[in-house]
């Protein structure tokens, strides 16, 4: 999709004065910090878990050459192949040259948020080759062409009566005076729909979330079962994966298995867990007669060895979109591209360049709740600063905030300057404002006060209350 | 694109010295080929009864039904048993692995194979259930097919007792000891491996919670005690 994260601030008002989304966000993020704090107090081992969990990746990253080749090597033991793509544009070709090969004219697709990354879908459509989403939720923003807005809640932004809608829309052929009114009627519709289509594919695609270096074999973790139908039905199975997804042994991803659903959705465990390795056997009934792998960098290797090596750790939970204030403020189509919150506050600027996503670092409060839930201890907030700072010396931020910031950071290296000039500001305020307690307006501080006062300071400063002996401790 | 694998692993490469942890190709060698066992969660490591009772309630937690039978023989009666008793009709496609269970004691009309789009119920076989989040292993193969437990909008899975392991590393163990002494890969991995942990459901719309996404919108596991025929 085209990135749309220049326009952060318009995309903010829109969703802001959008009462749907605010209401799905305020009942996301009341639902899913719940349930993983029930599901992480149900496991005694869980931080341990997280420890061990981040030392895997570690590992993997910096062995990852070595892993590379272990993997390419078990799924060619298989017959499988692999595609090392550099790029979205030769992930694509990849991709297009598999389904030519085969003929392909429709493609069911399992939810991939690296499938989006490489606006996949927009591009098999331009090649006459029809995909279909399979998860419920991408299915029906791909319905509505819209991107996610959720790393695994990707329709979390819409009412049931506007599923309803599109489904109307959509499934012409289906009596006008059918009842949409219940969820249920819903998925049922979708299932129904969606049948025909997993059963006729030519071409199965999936994302991994996980690629297992012992076996060669890429990990698939739903709820729903459409992975398992889109990989097991058609005639070849292709596989998505950004090489960062790389684990050493069954036993590493049982470790960042136990994490996963539980710092997610809250689950002790997704409904279905899947190991795919090769295509099918010579004596197996069912399952693919093609095994292919599209490796990915995209942009991820230049990413190691930086001070944003850790964010390859990430396992696509969206932990911290749940837990952020700003998104749950603003939800996921505000980011203006396919990742949102601190994840991809800090991972969009290094996919698509600071010139687009330049404002996307500085949407957050850093009050560090994303980094003390996110399972693989990614130290997001530390992340997000050394964006800002990249801009600040890099002249990207804007004249204005460099001149403040600047003047700011002399005053408070210089103690005596900073103490003068705080003492007779407050004491200046103190003085203004002490008839109503509170100012509604105040110079250049706009961006608090248009949403809320500013309570008058009491007229001291700390160091001036603490020499005065005002301060101590009783 | 040869090219581009070169490309990659050279950028890699060269990224390598100003890495946090050190790399340790010997290291990595050794761990894929020890495989060894991280942090298991205490609550997977029980006796093989407190074992057993935790799958059940794991299990039933996320929705599935499940019953314990003695005789391998008693599986085609529990199967018919919780189809009337759940309304179903008496018709199920299962895995051939099952094929050798007194069927023709019940008035049920079976078939074996891969499902097709028309099967209402599927009987599987297992090769394992693990305790600590009642999850079962099956694994593909010509006597039980990954479609079966896909497909159908009921899936009945037969577990056997001696089969439901404390941990997924257990139930790991299980499968590289398929061949003894044999120990790559392609030895002991099948080409679908899946847990599964209740049945399919979706929260998609509103976030309410339904059973039945695409997968089956009941899972009822029997457990036997008997070995499978």
């Amino acid at each position: 999709m085209e990135p749309t994260s220049r326009n952060f601030h318009a995309n903010i008002n829109a969703a802001l004065a959008n009462p749907t989304l605010q209401q799905a966000l305020g009942k996301l993020t009341r639902g899913f910090p719940v349930k993983r704090l029930e599901a992480a107090a149900r496991l005694p081992e869980f931080e341990g878990l997280r420890d061990q969990a981040r030392d895997i990746k570690n590992h993997v990253l910096a062995n990852l050459d070595f892993y590379l080749e272990q993997f390419e090597m078990r799924v060619t033991d298989w017959g499988g192949q692999v595609h090392w793509a550099k790029d979205a544009d030769e992930a694509r070709q990849a991709i297009l040259d598999i389904c030519r090969k085969v003929d392909a004219r429709t493609v069911t697709k399992s939810k991939s948020m690296i499938g989006e990354e490489i606006a996949i879908n927009e591009f098999l459509e331009e090649n006459g080759i029809e995909p279909i989403e399979t998860d419920l939720g991408e299915y029906i923003i791909q319905l509505r062409k819209e991107p996610p807005s959720h790393i695994i809640a990707p329709a979390i932004h819409l009412s049931k009566e506007q599923v309803a809608e599109t489904f109307f829309e959509a499934h012409k052929d289906l009596p006008e005076d059918r009842s949409l009114e219940e969820p249920r009627a819903l998925l049922e519709e979708a299932r129904e729909k969606l049948r025909e289509k997993f059963i006729g594919a030519d071409v199965g695609l999936t994302g991994a979330n996980m690629l297992i270096a012992e076996t060669g074999s890429n990990v698939l973790v739903t709820n729903e079962g459409n992975a398992d139908l889109t990989y097991s039905l058609p005639r070849v199975h292709i596989v998505i994966a950004s090489l960062e997804k790389i684990v050493p042994t069954l036993e590493d991803a049982a470790t960042i298995l136990r994490v996963l659903a539980r710092s997610a959705t809250g689950q002790e465990m997704s409904v279905y867990t899947t190991f795919c390795s090769g295509p099918k056997r010579p004596d197996d009934p069912d399952g693919p007669e093609e095994y292919h792998v599209i490796l990915l960098d995209n942009g991820r290797t230049d990413l190691l060895g930086t001070e944003f090596q850790e964010m390859l750790r990430c396992i696509r939970c969206g932990a911290c979109l749940n837990h952020c204030p700003v998104y749950k403020s603003i939800g996921g189509h505000a980011y203006g591209w396919v990742y949102s919150g601190p994840m991809g506050a800090v991972l969009i600027p290094s996919l698509i360049g600071m010139d687009e996503a330049s404002h996307l670092p500085n949407a957050s409060t850093l009050c560090g709740k994303c980094e003390s839930v996110c399972p693989m201890r990614i130290p997001l907030p530390r992340m997000l600063r050394a964006w800002r700072k990249q801009q600040f010396t890099r002249k990207q931020s804007s004249g204005m905030s460099r001149l403040v910031l600047s003047l700011w950071a002399k005053m408070v290296k210089t103690p005596p300057v900073y103490r003068f000039v705080n003492r007779h500001v407050i004491g200046l305020l103190a003085l203004c404002g002490r008839k109503s307690g509170r100012f509604r307006w105040l110079p250049l501080a706009g961006g608090w006060t248009t949403a809320r006062d500013l309570p008058v300071p009491q007229g001291k400063t700390f160091m001036d209350l603490y020499r005065d002996g005002d301060g101590a401790a009783p | 694109m040869s090219s581009s694998r070169q490309y990659i692993l050279d950028r890699v490469r060269a990224a390598k010295k100003d890495m946090l942890a050190t790399t340790d190709p010997a290291g990595a060698t050794e761990r894929l080929q020890r495989h060894a066992v991280n942090l298991v969660p205490e609550r997977g490591n029980l006796n093989k009864v407190a074992q057993l009772i935790l799958f059940k309630e794991e299990a039933e937690k996320v929705n599935a039904s499940v019953v314990q039978i003695g005789s391998a023989d008693k599986i085609p009666e529990e199967v018919a048993r919780f189809l009337k008793e759940s309304n179903i009709p008496a018709k199920i496609k299962m895995a051939p692995r099952l094929k050798d269970l007194p069927w023709s004691s019940t008035l049920l009309e079976t078939d074996s194979g891969v499902a097709d789009g028309d099967d209402a119920v599927s009987v599987t076989a297992a090769f394992a259930g693990v305790a600590e989040t009642g999850t079962l292993v099956t694994v593909s193969g010509p006597d039980t097919p990954t479609t079966l437990n896909f497909l159908p909008l009921t899936n009945i899975a037969v577990v056997e007792s001696g089969k439901i392991y404390g941990n997924y590393e257990q139930a790991f163990a299980k499968l590289r000891q398929q061949n003894p002494g044999k120990q790559t890969p392609i030895d002991y991995m099948p080409r679908t491996l899946n847990f599964i942990t209740g049945p399919s459901r979706s929260a998609d719309i509103e976030q309410t919670l339904l059973l039945g996404a695409h997968g089956p919108q009941r899972l009822h596991i029997i457990i036997v005690d008997d070995e499978l025929p």
